[in-house]
């Protein structure tokens, strides 16, 4: 059969047209693109959820503000970060629990967000990469990895960074060889390995 | 013309100056780093803010109003005819925009006739995508990808390099084939016939073909040694997967991309739907690391393409990890039968190579040039084989063919090292006529404080430690159609325009970094613009070429955009152009301290709200090198300390020594993280790294990264790195890329440390446990007889 066949509208089922009507509500903006190139979007979203498995309300405690979300229960917390709170910080790198890229901090302890139902989280409170700094003040981390190009790609950063600064938070001068314990769930392809130990070893210094 | 004098040599050893003639638009000679202030020094990379907050919007974080995910049903069968495929499921899908079939294959080699009779593309690896479906998330795109049903008539299939390579191995394609190298450097020789699965040989590069006489050169040689080498199919596990994002808006389309090469994606989505340039937008800020994989639009982003025209909204599709493994390309494997002949004081009088590997149902498994090219020996052939297997395609891979080629060649001059009982770095001083690797190995024998290595295996006890080396050869490339602008704003802000792609090696920074030099102005002052193709065309990000060729038209035009603003500060200084001073954001009368005008105030006078200047990049100072071995190449050598347990077969690598250099270093920070990234992917590629395709049903059974081994933090040994400035004067900025040379090495020198630890000589990638044990076994056994 080809894929060129007439659409049927099928009774019962939620219709295309029905669909994007009901849509109709939700944003159309101004997306800015890191280059500088301002983009106009003026199309409707189709982000609504009213599918089957019939989505649920829930509020989750985020970087300080209670959040509401309206979600399947299947979707993972690092999908209902991304991409419905647009906290992209958090990287998912295989959706498996094997790379930590999608590390957050649940009451303060690291999680694979990939491997989490957003559901599960409760009234607990979940920090992510975006909210790290405070009040604009960035980690001491966050510096030393700046000041140890301890990026190269930039993808695993978040997962490292949320690793190693939960680290700090319990053993404020952690040995190199405590730091690798940390880390050793964190991928990177780029290598920047030692330059994270480095950079985790002088912020543990300067705090 | 006019003729300028530009450093020329190795500082501390025979820096010198050079005179070329060159263009009369060419800036003035730069002069060596220590005169500098920006360029060749630790600056902060300009995007490490968006990095360490979370702030950075790779592709797979781009949403866009009414944005739809996509995902691709891919065959599960390595080989079979589709009998039928039945969708209408899915269409009906709640959720569903689009739901699209291949109607032919957008991947690996192009058989000539190719008009299956069913309507649908043959599958000829376990991977292939056969049709799409774009709904409002990616679980319900799942969801619908389940309702598919796709009929298979399976056919014979054949994975494996040496029965692929076997008479009446069921064939991967019935005719000859051809296929476009990638801009990534892999290369692949256009019109060769195929026998079965095989097809070649390639005998020559662009540094020629066979030289002298083989049979004369192996009759003059006191010693012949013939090995037979292994390496595996590697993957390229970039942490952020290929994807894309394709808005397909009335005839315009924007794309979103995590690619290598802004403009091949560009082009190849205007050539694949038959629109002009001009209508497709590529744009790609951030990118997670591409490693050689990104460089095409990939078959995801066609059927992104035909998704999003359908759907008429923008369509996100990022492939999932299994995806990347299976289908989105690998560093070919290959068999290296290697012949060398050389005499009893290390003259190299013979070398042959013969190799087949297999880009699966892809072309590019050659082993480089590094045999050809890094020794002097008068007689040499190579015939290198592609092989075609059922499994998914190759794609160039940092370094494609020469760390491959390198691991062969740098054990087999390590094995006559030892046969000649010499030291490997006195061999190599006499064979290897490269300036800069003489350098790099007399740097390493003073901060190693090297001595012939010790006698293989002799180390008493269980585990036994073994110092190895291994050197790397990479051309330096440059790549013509590399254009930059600079603008100036009248609030005095400086933009760097490109559509130039920063995979993670920190193109940003270097731009930044040569602009702001050139204006007197600091790095974080410079707004670097890249990754979009609205901006003058850039290179792409492979083969080392992007700094080489980037930086000086970015020179060029930041020196126009500086000629401008002097003139105008003249004006306003009442004084002559002659007379004007760049320094530390201000322009000033040399001969009146006290006329002076901040850049700032200068652009505010600007008659227009901004200057622009373009340039692009001009051809070599000095004519090209084409095809000619030396001075300027990037050449390496590093060192490889093991531990080797002989009662568990397990390695361990202690501590990597890499002399490296790239003409002028422009961020040593970003310079020395990449040498880290080339060496753990090298001890990776020795040690771990190994994609195993189940003979039996033809699917990868390690594609995920649990199961594809990888090194982690305690993999990770100490790496010392010793960087060599080394100057040219080849370009405005003399300046060279470091990806490629940073992990052709490795490899190979773990694998000399590993026999000088043993004393058994490991010949097949990765070096594992298993192996270890079997390699010891066997040479105790041969030992008893």
């Amino acid at each position: 059969m080809k894929n060129k066949k007439p659409k049927k509208e099928k009774s019962g089922s939620i219709s295309r047209r029905g669909f994007l009507k009901g849509a109709g509500i939700a944003a159309a903006g101004t997306v800015i693109i890191g280059s500088g190139v301002a983009v106009l979007e003026s199309r409707k979203s189709v982000q609504n959820k009213d599918f089957e498995p019939k989505t649920i309300n829930i509020s989750m405690k985020v970087n300080g503000s209670i959040r509401q979300l309206n979600i399947e229960p299947r979707t993972t917390l690092a999908d209902a970060l991304r991409n419905e709170l647009h906290l992209t910080g958090t990287k998912v790198g295989c959706n498996r629990g094997a790379c930590s890229a999608c590390t957050v901090w649940i009451n303060g302890i690291p999680t694979l967000s990939c491997m989490t139902l957003a559901i599960e989280v409760g009234d607990r409170e979940v920090t992510t990469i975006e909210g790290l700094a405070k009040n604009d003040r960035l980690h001491p981390l966050q510096e030393a990895f700046m000041d140890h190009d301890a990026t190269q790609c930039g993808f695993c950063t978040p997962g490292m960074i949320m690793t190693a600064a939960h680290l700090l938070e319990h053993n404020p001068s952690p040995t190199e060889k405590e730091i690798k314990v940390a880390l050793s769930g964190n991928f990177c392809r780029c290598g920047t390995h030692p330059k994270v130990i480095a950079a985790t070893l002088d912020a543990a210094k300067k705090m | 013309m006019k003729k300028i004098k530009l450093p020329h040599g190795i500082p501390d050893y025979n820096l010198g100056e050079i005179v070329r003639e060159v263009p009369n638009s060419e800036p003035p000679a730069l002069p060596v780093n220590k005169k500098l202030k920006v360029i060749g020094k630790r600056i902060k990379r300009i995007d490490a803010l968006a990095k360490v907050t979370g702030s950075a919007v790779f592709t797979a974080d781009v949403q866009l109003p009414g944005m739809l995910y996509g995902k691709i049903l891919r065959a599960d069968v390595p080989h079979a005819r589709i009998k039928s495929i039945d969708i209408s499921a899915a269409e009906e899908h709640p959720g569903v925009f689009a739901v699209h079939i291949f109607e032919k294959r957008y991947e690996g080699a192009n058989p000539k006739k190719n008009s299956p009779e069913s309507g649908y593309p043959d599958v000829i690896y376990a991977g292939q995508p056969v049709v799409g479906v774009a709904a409002v998330s990616t679980d319900i795109a799942e969801d619908a990808i389940n309702l598919i049903k796709v009929e298979y008539e399976p056919l014979d299939f054949v994975v494996d390099l040496d029965r692929a390579r076997k008479p009446g191995a069921p064939l991967v394609y019935q005719t000859d084939v051809d296929q476009e190298a990638s801009s990534g450097g892999e290369d692949i020789e256009e019109g060769l016939k195929s026998r079965g699965n095989v097809r070649g040989p390639t005998t020559r590069s662009f540094y020629g073909g066979p030289r002298g006489d083989l049979e004369k050169g192996f009759k003059e040689a006191d010693v012949v040694i013939e090995r037979t080498y292994r390496t595996q199919v590697q993957t390229h596990c970039p942490l952020e997967t290929h994807g894309v994002v394709v808005d397909y808006n009335r005839g315009h389309v924007t794309i979103y991309a995590s690619t290598q090469s802004t403009k091949g994606t560009r082009n190849d989505f205007a050539k694949t739907f038959n629109l002009s340039k001009s209508k497709v937008r590529v744009i790609s800020e951030f990118i997670g690391g591409g490693f050689g994989a990104k460089h095409s639009l990939g078959s995801f982003g066609v059927m992104a393409g035909f998704l999003s025209k359908k759907s008429g909204r923008p369509v996100k599709l990022m492939l999932d990890r299994k995806e990347e493994h299976i289908s989105a390309g690998n560093r070919p494997n290959s068999v290296q039968f290697m012949k060398l002949g050389a005499k009893k004081d290390g003259t190299l009088t013979a070398l042959k190579q013969l190799s087949y590997g297999t880009a699966g149902i892809g072309l590019g498994a050659g082993v480089g040039n590094i045999a050809q090219a890094m020794y002097e020996c008068p007689n040499f052939k190579t015939e290198q084989y592609d092989v075609f297997t059922n499994a998914g395609p190759g794609a160039a891979f940092r370094a494609p063919g020469n760390v491959q080629g390198a691991f062969a060649l740098e054990q087999l001059i390590d094995e006559l090292a030892v046969k000649l009982d010499t030291d490997p770095l006195q061999l190599r001083d006499k064979i290897d006529k490269s300036m800069i690797r003489k350098v790099q190995r007399e740097r390493a024998v003073q901060l190693l404080n090297w001595k012939k290595p010790k006698k293989a295996g002799s180390d008493p006890g269980p585990v036994k430690k073994g110092i190895g080396v291994a050197q790397a050869h990479w051309p330096r490339f440059v790549n013509l159609d590399s254009t930059v602008e600079i603008r100036v704003l009248r609030d005095g802000a400086v933009e760097v325009r490109s559509a130039v792609q920063d995979i993670g090696t920190g193109t940003k920074t270097v731009l930044a970094q040569v602009v702001a030099e050139e204006l007197g102005l600091k790095a974080e002052d410079i707004t670097v613009l890249i990754g979009d193709t609205l901006f003058p065309i850039g290179p792409p990000s492979g083969g080392s070429v992007v700094t080489g060729s980037i930086t000086p038209p970015a020179r060029n035009a930041a020196h126009d955009i500086k000629t401008q603003l002097i003139e105008l500060a003249a004006g306003e200084l009442n004084t002559d152009t002659d007379n004007i001073l760049t320094e530390n954001g201000w322009f000033f009368s040399k001969t009146d301290n006290s006329k002076k005008i901040s850049f700032h105030d200068l652009a505010g006078k600007l008659r227009v709200e901004q200057i622009t200047a373009t340039a692009s990049r001009s051809d070599d100072y000095g004519g090209f090198m084409v095809g000619t071995v030396g001075f300027e190449e990037l050449g390496a050598v590093q060192f490889a300390e093991v531990s080797v347990d002989t009662e568990t077969g397990f390695v361990k690598v202690d501590k990597v020594v890499a002399v490296h250099s790239c003409g002028r270093p422009l961020n040593i920070g970003q310079i020395e993280s990449q040498i880290n990234g080339g060496v753990i992917m090298g001890i990776a590629y020795a040690l771990y790294e190994d994609r195993v395709i189940d003979e039996n049903t033809g699917q990868q059974v390690n594609p995920n990264l649990d199961q594809y081994k990888m090194p982690f933090t305690f993999e990770v040994p100490e790496i010392q790195i010793e960087l060599i400035e080394e100057y040219g004067a080849r370009s405005s900025t003399d300046a060279t890329g470091i990806g490629e040379p940073a992990n052709i090495a490795t490899a190979a020198a773990v694998a000399n440390a590993v026999y000088n630890a043993i004393g058994v000589r490991m010949t097949e990638l990765p070096i594992t446990p298993s192996r270890i044990l079997a390699a010891l076994n066997k040479a105790k056994k041969e030992n008893n007889e």
